[in-house]
């Protein structure tokens, strides 16, 4: 058993998941969508496996280190972090159906990890040799994976506005039909974004924090410091904006939807676009 | 925070501070795209690289709008403190009506209150309204938090509230980003960010700025030892530097060959060593052999970077560079190679590789001339960053007084519940700062509860 052969399965596992959310939102039928969550948590099962394998082959190869030092392994904990958040969402609120909007970020992500990403455990560059590495990361991907969660909400919201003002509510049929009102689709945004925000806010504490043990500046203004501001201002907008009228429903869907654009930005647009400190990959 | 309640909380307080709130939303949004550029227009180059890279004109544009070190752009700066003044009277505007709130809690519920509240149940009862405040007390005690009792004029009125620092996360928010920008600013002012390199067995007592000034660090720093080493993939492992710390040419105790590795800094009074780079000094020797292929003892030959040696058929031989480890650019191989250039008496001159592992290889060249190298007997440097920030500390203070504000802000919820008994008659009601349906499922839990309890001993 390798951790490579255990991610082919995750994939295969969250596409399993992802049709049966499909089917959930063709069928209505509730055992169809019972069997999605299961199927989601049955792969983040089998990913956590995979993880914690791949961080015992890497000490076996003698680089020991948290499976969290390259675009591969970051891409693949991205996913995995995905599916937590949405599966806790939906332990909490019991909206299931925003499985079908939301792990496909996550199987996106671990299709793309198998197959177009080097998946080498490579051993650590004097500059990642630290603990703040496992605190950064953790921090950033679980708020990057709130984020997702909010965008696929934030797609579901404008689906359903738009049914909402085109007839009413009552005699909307198709696949919004089981969609949660847009009320509440408008509060769940919200609350991933309360999940995402302060973790994002560490994640960039940790950086800064990691940055002055390594090179005695804790803010160099780095492209991916920088981007990261960026999206630390847009959720913060986000935040503040609910307090103004205008700023609720198809707007924060919306300005969800832009801050999810730069935190993709933020993470893969930088590494593969601009040069910094952040070159090797994470 | 959910809307309703809150929406009524906040409204009075809305309508004041709209324009300053358009203000929040304008610096968040113009800071956002403003802060792109300096990402995509690379910062801090040579004057020259600019002129090649936008030409002329362009670059004359971009310059007179600080584009070349616009994060200290009187414009990008000018955003910052106006973000700043904007929070800081936002907050001064507000924060005191609710410190007042907290300090003074409405313990009293009128009609207008209660007709504001999202929860309320109110019931009959035939217990005295002494003995109902007493049991309703007890219970709101064990089941909620302890409970205020007052005497009004037709009865007694109990309030209790739970983590009311739940009003305050946003304030606390708002100030750590001041007290950040206080320590950016203390550090900018008082402390410096320099270069030094030291030469293995050598010592320095200024670093060079980043703006090229020389500063005086008060003290010596020594290398003693400086070593490099990789993984079999050729990927470097770890960089050390051993430096001593020398007071008046004397070693100060405690501070004797410390080892310096990346992410693992010297501090000494308040100035900061962090390991990050090294080289080859000049002065190093390089040791190669040389042999005919028809035969005779190999020759050894020293020579420094840069230096020609004569060769037994009376060539010359020249050394372009070398490496102490050849896989960083060529990936199949490794150890130590040099790079030479050998000019035969007779023939044409060849530039090559050999390599210290493979001493062998340079016969397959054909050669008359049998090159090996044997490694160098190089003199490293160190280069270490220089820093001195002593407004690294309230940085720091003001990034956990952020963690603990947004703790506040988005995770804790201020709970209120009013208990108002007359003769005959009991009201609860209250209502909660953040996640008004949870706080509802409770309130419901335990106004039943209360119900109970007051009418039990009566029946």
């Amino acid at each position: 058993m390798t951790s490579s052969l255990l991610f082919n399965v995750t994939t295969f596992v969250y596409l399993l998941a992802m049709l049966c959310f499909f089917a959930y939102l063709a069928s209505r039928n509730g055992r169809v969508g019972l069997a999605g969550s299961l199927t989601a948590l049955a792969g983040l099962l089998i990913q956590s496996a995979a993880i914690v394998l791949r961080w015992k082959e890497s000490y076996d190869l003698g680089r020991g280190h948290a499976p969290l030092s390259n675009l591969y392994e970051s891409v693949v904990f991205f996913s995995w972090s995905i599916v937590l958040i949405f599966l806790l969402l939906d332990v909490r609120y019991r909206y299931r159906v925003i499985g079908a909007f939301v792990i496909p970020f996550a199987l996106f992500g671990m299709a793309w990890a198998q197959l177009g990403l080097d998946s080498g455990i490579e051993p650590l560059v004097p500059a990642l040799q630290s603990n703040w590495l496992l605190y950064h990361v953790i921090t950033c991907f679980i708020g990057y994976a709130a984020f997702a969660v909010a965008c696929g909400i934030s797609i579901m919201y404008l689906l359903q506005s738009g049914k909402e003002q085109a007839d009413r509510p009552a005699q909307s049929g198709g696949i919004a039909a089981l969609f949660p009102p847009a009320r509440v689709l408008d509060d769940l945004n919200y609350r991933a974004i309360v999940i995402g925000f302060p973790l994002l806010t560490l994640g960039i504490i940790t950086g800064a924090a990691w940055a002055n043990y390594a090179w005695g500046t804790y803010w160099s203004w780095d492209p991916k410091e920088t981007w990261s501001l960026i999206v630390w201002f847009i959720y913060a907008a986000f935040l503040h904006a609910r307090f103004t009228r205008g700023w609720i429903g198809r707007r924060a869907a919306w300005l969800s939807i832009a801050g999810f654009a730069a935190t993709i930005f933020c993470y893969l647009g930088v590494n593969l676009l601009l040069s910094g400190l952040h070159s090797y990959g994470g | 925070m959910t809307m309703p309640c809150q929406a009524r909380g906040f409204a009075t307080a809305l309508r004041d501070g709209l324009s300053s709130l358009r203000l929040t939303l304008f610096l968040l949004f113009a800071l956002a795209l403003t802060s792109i550029i300096g990402t995509v227009v690379q910062q801090n180059l040579a004057p020259a690289e600019y002129q090649q890279r936008y030409g002329t004109g362009t670059s004359k544009l971009f310059n007179a709008l600080d584009l070349f070190d616009m994060y200290h752009s009187w414009w990008f700066l000018l955003l910052l403190v106006l973000l700043a003044a904007n929070l800081f009277a936002c907050s001064c505007k507000r924060f005191p009506a609710v410190w007042r709130h907290l300090r003074r809690p409405t313990v009293l519920m009128d009609e207008t209150l209660e007709r504001s509240l999202p929860c309320r149940e109110e019931f009959p009862t035939t217990v005295a309204p002494e003995q109902a405040a007493e049991r309703a007390a007890a219970l709101l005690l064990a089941e909620f938090a302890p409970p205020l009792r007052t005497a009004t004029a037709d009865g007694i009125q109990l309030f209790a509230q739970k983590t009311p620092a739940g009003r305050l996360g946003a304030y606390l928010v708002h100030l750590s980003i001041i007290v950040i920008f206080g320590g950016a600013i203390i550090g900018s002012l008082f402390g410096f960010k320099a270069y030094v390199s030291i030469n293995e067995g050598a010592s320095a007592t200024t670093a060079v700025s980043r703006a090229g000034k020389p500063i005086e660090l008060g003290f010596a720093v020594r290398c003693d030892d400086f070593g490099v080493s990789f993984y079999d993939t050729g990927a470097p492992r770890e960089f050390k530097s051993l430096l001593t710390i020398l007071e008046n040419g004397r070693p100060v105790p405690g501070y004797e060959r410390v080892p310096v590795i990346v992410n693992k800094p010297l501090t000494y009074k308040g100035i900061t060593f962090y390991q990050s780079s090294y080289g080859q000094a000049d002065g190093g020797i390089y040791r190669f052999t040389v042999r005919q292929r028809s035969g005779g003892t190999p020759i050894p030959l020293t020579l420094r970077q840069g230096e020609s040696a004569r060769l037994p058929d009376g060539g010359s031989m020249h050394l372009l560079e070398a490496t102490d480890e050849v896989s960083r650019f060529i990936p199949a191989v490794s150890g130590p190679a040099a790079r030479i250039e050998v000019h035969p008496l007779r023939g044409e001159s060849s530039a090559f590789i050999v390599f210290a592992n493979y001493p062998g290889f340079d016969e397959q060249r054909g050669a008359p001339l049998i090159f090996t190298y044997a490694g160098a007997d190089a003199t490293m440097f160190t280069g270490l960053q220089v820093a001195k920030d002593p407004g690294v500390w309230v940085v720091w203070s003001g990034c956990l007084l952020m963690v603990a504000g947004c703790y506040l802000a988005f995770f804790v919820s201020h709970r209120r519940i009013w208990v108002r008994i007359t003769p005959g008659r009991v009201i609860v009601a209250g209502g909660a700062s953040k996640n008004q349906p949870a706080f509802e499922r409770r309130f419901a839990e335990l106004a039943a509860r209360l119900r109970q309890t007051i009418a039990r001993e009566d029946q």
